[in-house]
């Protein structure tokens, strides 16, 4: 079997006195999905910013296994190498397109300016793939010009989607990807999502309070209560046969349709 | 490899009990069960309903998690304890080695009935077209009509949703199959048809477990019976 791409050790991270999450530890390997749900406040969020190199962590280590150099301490790793980590290896998708994509550039230039970040020059090939994947996730090409401001929420998340998946990055982190979507436009993203991170081999960390969005999208599940995880196991034995309370709690929550 | 019927399948000492936290109830299924599955046979779990068939047939394939116990299946030429396996491994052997006949279909939204079929193939690495060629071929035999095979299942009537699930499934040769009542939404014509599958795939080799409340198809697919009031008795 495949050497995991990120290890999570001990990790904590406090605001003060707060304890936002503490005794994180689990693996991902390539091509995996792993999926973060609990309620509100849980430290969900928290926890995946610590992950993406966003936030650092009070305790423990956030360990990632490069294409070349092996595998880095994302903490210990220099700040600038940290950044091209960011540009060129991962993607984050925000809950709020608006904290992923630069309003003040064009839908393609935000999914061009990813392609330059990794060596990408030549106008007219950059053009040419950024129209390709403005196709793959379903918006219409003669829109590359438009500012994001002109696109309904759902497309803007897509743009948000195909600047990250551009690069063809390794490791994808979605924060709530579906939140505060139409039912309709959730199902198309979810649809697109799931078909290109399985087709890419994509390895991913996706939380939600959406056990629906996990059931479609996650291999792996952790429950978080209270910054803790409080169970793990693939997703269907978490939601099918849920032990710790809390996670009976929250499956016996969802309302059947 | 001489043995021609090898044991697949070696269940020892299983115990599965359900604590329901909010309820403060502890429910025990199954408290001390043990049996082997060989290629080429069908184990039939009888005993009246709510005794824990499905319960048995879930942790099998590792949906359900067992308190105690071993459920060791061959693969790749050695043996994995699904009750003791990490999660890639237990995911690598339901994609290679298992296939599991759910009650009801899980539709995927906008995923069409062909693709919904091909793609336990697809993710063996096969090329897309082959696959769904191969799932095209299926839902022929399962008497699905073509015009239904670009629209998701969703729609479809519960006859048709429990022959495409049986598609989706029997569109990889495994050399396991779990079956939670394949037949039972099926009329007179399409349930013979799916015996007709069962009873080919068992006679090329593949061990199979099943629930099936039907006779008929008892008396057809099945190769031998576990009663589980039996061993509720002798326990």
């Amino acid at each position: 079997m495949t050497e995991p791409l990120l290890r999570v050790e001990n990790l904590a991270k406090r605001f003060g006195a707060t304890l936002a999450c503490a005794d994180v530890s689990f693996v991902l390997r390539p091509g995996e999905v792993l999926g973060i749900v609990g309620e509100s406040g849980a430290g969900k969020t928290t926890l995946l910013r610590c992950l993406a190199g966003q936030l650092r962590p009070t305790a423990g280590r956030v360990l990632y296994r490069t294409r070349h150099e092996g595998e880095v301490d994302v903490y210990a790793i220099a700040e600038p190498a940290r950044r091209l980590l960011l540009r060129t290896d991962w993607g984050i998708v925000h809950q709020n397109p608006r904290d992923g994509l630069r309003l003040e550039v064009s839908a393609g230039g935000n999914v061009g300016e990813r392609l330059m970040a990794v060596g990408a020059r030549h106008y007219g090939k950059i053009r040419n793939e950024v129209s390709d994947w403005l196709t793959r996730v379903e918006l219409d090409p003669a829109r590359i010009d438009q500012y994001p401001e002109t696109f309904s929420g759902g497309m803007q998340q897509r743009v948000q989607i195909a600047r990250n998946l551009v690069t063809k990055p390794r490791l994808l982190f979605l924060d709530e990807p579906t939140g505060g979507l139409d039912v309709s436009v959730q199902a198309t993203l979810l649809d697109l999502l799931r078909s290109l991170v399985g087709s890419l081999g994509i390895a991913a960390v996706l939380v939600t309070h959406d056990l629906g969005v996990v059931r479609l999208l996650a291999h792996r599940l952790v429950v978080m209560k209270d910054g803790r995880i409080v169970e793990h196991g693939l997703t269907d034995q978490v939601l099918d046969d849920p032990q710790h309370p809390y996670t009976q709690l929250l499956v016996s929550s969802i309302l059947p349709v | 490899m001489s043995n021609p019927k090898p044991t697949m399948i070696e269940v020892r000492e299983l115990a599965k009990t359900f604590v329901l936290h909010a309820r403060g109830a502890t429910i025990p299924v199954f408290a001390d069960i043990g049996f082997d599955v060989d290629a080429g046979e069908c184990l039939v779990l009888a005993g009246p309903s709510g005794i824990g068939k499905s319960t048995l047939l879930r942790s099998l394939y590792a949906n359900y998690r067992p308190q105690r116990g071993s459920i060791r299946v061959r693969h790749g030429g050695g043996w994995v304890d699904l009750a003791a396996a990490q999660p890639h491994e237990v995911l690598d052997v339901r994609r290679r080695a298992i296939g599991y006949v759910s009650q009801f279909l899980r539709v995927i939204p906008r995923v069409t009935t062909r693709d919904l079929v091909a793609e336990p193939l697809v993710a063996l690495g096969l090329d897309a077209d082959v696959a769904r060629a191969r799932a095209e071929a299926l839902l022929l035999r399962l008497n699905i009509p073509a015009p239904l095979w670009s629209l998701p299942p969703a729609t479809f009537s519960g006859g048709e949703q429990q022959r495409v699930n049986l598609a989706r499934v029997f569109v990889v040769d495994y050399p396991i199959y779990l079956l939670d009542e394949p037949t039972a939404s099926l009329d007179a014509e399409n349930r013979a048809i799916v015996v007709a599958l069962l009873v080919e795939a068992r006679n090329r080799g593949a061990a199979m477990v099943g629930i099936f409340h039907d006779r008929e198809v008892r008396a057809e697919v099945g190769t031998r019976t576990l009663d589980l009031a039996d061993l509720q008795r002798a326990a």
